[in-house]
């Protein structure tokens, strides 16, 4: 029972603070998940591409021996490989020790820079795109709001989701959102459990797709990519995935200037839908959309194996 | 052979005749006529009226101030901003005109036994459920199991529904103004349901008992569920009970479809081995 949640405002280049509006929505959804809460949000586009990593897991901090050495070590290895490959970082920041991100000026294949990267022991990427900023740890809304400094970011849509761990651990490893590697900017979160996910992932894996935890919900980002991959666009990859994947569910997916929901064919997983004039924000429950609404809005429940996207 | 020594049982107190307390055989005791009404039902005045503004209360904040305006004999309640909060208007089991001005989230106005509730708004999920009797009439969309178990009294959403309607109804009316999802009337046992619009797949799957009554498209029905017969009486019932909440079928009442459990399901159709044997 986790809770996601997403927004989408329609108005060209025109942005608006998504992230006090994505924390106030997710802070209203606690109570579908407190283990762990993560956002997707896309900024405005720079030019440069925008790296998110980590170098430990949280919970390392406290047990491992000798960790503050080793992840100095560890981001002293990063950018010695970057620099090998020939990308420049403009702006480096560090949120929390383990947590890091990169703004970087780099025009070849980045999913040979995200290979090179990852082979470092305790290195995850997060997410690389040009607006795409992947944000996720433990505790609630207001916590990761607080920690990475959520409160003032403007942007034109996002997608979040609180946890509660059913299928794999309480770290950031099997945190959502899940970042569809190698594609840029795009992110998945998702509600409810697969069942066909071993059989699928081995079948993915043969074909070369990278799984970086055990959580199920991964399934989706690395069969959005995989489609995506063969030149499909993001609806028909949805639509398929719904024959595709087998359980319960309904997921959100971003990219650069999508916003995309799609639920199961037994529709057992919640979602409501608010449709205005100039934004579209939906979540697991109206609670969280009346977060960011003052008066009476007309909302509804997608059906069965309905898969809506909306651009931006 | 050994006799029972019938001093020494009644000491042990073996031949007590009635248990002490209040037991079930004396609980509607004419005698106490306390027990005639639930406890926590409240006798109201539907002519006085209050007013809750919920803005800043907590689901349990709403249910007690509800509560306390009912000890007071306030019979019409008006609630203000509930913003769509789960779990609220839930177990009023007395007459009561209850108004919610805008939406409610999940589990709201359940377990309710009497009031008449008009919500201005939309609800969430298991709106209504176990419901007893009384009204509970909806302007707006309802999320799925909408009227869950619901035993009796007429549930009625002028928008359209989500998936699993009256799952598992035993009795009372459900009316949907619009459409209804997928598997509604799953494992429907008795009552009635009124769709005015689309029905979902599955359709009154394995009902044992019951009617369903479709005004539009069924995408599909389920397991055990077949097309009844029109009858007189179910167009006089339909025409009638759409009228006391100011609806319409789209394509007039004579045009429903009428759905009833095919009853397949209530015996095996293969016989047990050991039956298998008498038989052959």
């Amino acid at each position: 029972m986790c809770g996601i949640a997403g927004i989408i405002h329609k108005q060209a280049g025109k942005g608006a603070n998504i992230g006090e509006q994505m924390t106030s929505m997710l802070q209203a959804l606690k109570h579908r998940g407190p283990d762990s809460t993560g956002y997707a949000m896309y900024g405005e586009d720079n030019g440069n591409q925008i790296m998110r990593f980590k170098v430990a897991e949280a919970a390392d901090l406290e047990g491992s021996y000798d960790i503050h050495a080793e992840i100095e070590g560890r981001l002293a290895l990063i950018d010695s490989r970057l620099a090998e490959l020939g990308v420049k970082v403009v702006k480096k920041e560090s949120p929390t020790e383990y947590a890091h991100r990169y703004e970087i000026e780099f025009s070849g294949d980045m999913k040979k820079v995200a290979d090179f990267v990852e082979d470092i022991e305790g290195v995850e990427i997060l997410s690389i795109g040009n607006s795409l900023e992947l944000i996720k740890d433990l505790g609630d809304a207001a916590i990761v709001s607080g920690q990475y400094g959520l409160d003032g970011f403007n942007g034109t849509h996002g997608i979040g989701h609180t946890r509660m761990a059913t299928e794999s651990d309480v770290d950031i490893r099997s945190a959502h959102p899940y970042w569809a590697y190698p594609f840029s900017d795009v992110a998945v979160v998702h509600n409810g459990q697969l069942t066909n996910y071993w059989t699928n992932r081995r079948a993915l894996e043969r074909k070369g797709h990278r799984f970086s935890s055990n959580c199920d919900s991964e399934l989706i980002a690395v069969y959005i990519a995989d489609r995506m991959n063969q030149g499909d666009d993001l609806e028909t990859a949805m639509k398929d995935s719904v024959e595709y994947l087998d359980g319960v569910f309904t997921y959100l997916v971003a990219t650069k200037d999508e916003l995309g929901m799609a639920k199961d064919v037994m529709a057992a997983k919640p979602m409501v839908v608010y449709e205005g004039d100039d934004m579209i924000a939906l979540a697991s429950e109206e609670v969280a959309i009346r977060k960011l609404f003052d008066h009476h809005i007309e909302t509804f429940d997608p059906y069965h194996g309905e898969v809506r996207v909306w651009q931006h | 052979m050994a006799t029972l020594k019938e001093d020494k049982s009644h000491e042990m107190g073996l031949h007590e005749e009635q248990l002490k307390g209040r037991t079930q055989q004396r609980f509607f005791s004419v005698d106490e006529s306390e027990n005639l009404t639930y406890f926590h039902s409240f006798d109201v005045d539907t002519s006085k009226s209050g007013t809750i503004d919920a803005l800043d209360m907590t689901p349990r904040e709403i249910n007690r101030e509800i509560r306390a305006l009912m000890e007071k004999g306030i019979g019409d309640i008006t609630v203000d901003n509930p913003m769509s909060r789960h779990g609220v208007g839930v177990g009023i089991l007395n007459r009561l005109n209850l108004t919610f001005s805008d939406s409610l989230g999940y589990f709201g106005c359940g377990l309710i036994d009497g009031p008449n509730v008009h919500i201005k708004g939309r609800v969430g999920w298991s709106c209504a459920e176990n419901m007893m009797a009384g009204t509970v009439v909806i302007d707006g969309n309802a999320g799925s199991t909408f009227g869950a178990a619901i035993r009796g009294g007429d549930l009625v959403c002028k928008g359209s529904v989500g998936a699993r309607t009256g799952i598992d109804q035993k009795g009372g009316t459900i009316i949907v103004g619009g459409k209804t999802g997928a598997f509604s009337g799953f494992m429907m046992q008795r009552g009635r349901m009124i769709i005015c619009g689309d029905a979902g797949m599955n359709l009154g799957d394995s009902m044992y008992d019951g009617t369903i009554y479709v005004g539009g498209e069924v995408e599909e029905l389920g397991v055990d569920c077949v097309p009844g017969e029109m009858t007189e009486l179910d167009i006089r019932y339909l025409t009638d009970k759409l009228a006391l909440y100011g609806m319409k079928a789209p394509k007039g009442v004579e045009k429903m479809q009428k759905y009833v459990s095919g009853k397949q399901l209530w015996n095996y159709d293969n016989l047990e081995p050991s039956e298998k044997k008498l038989v052959l």
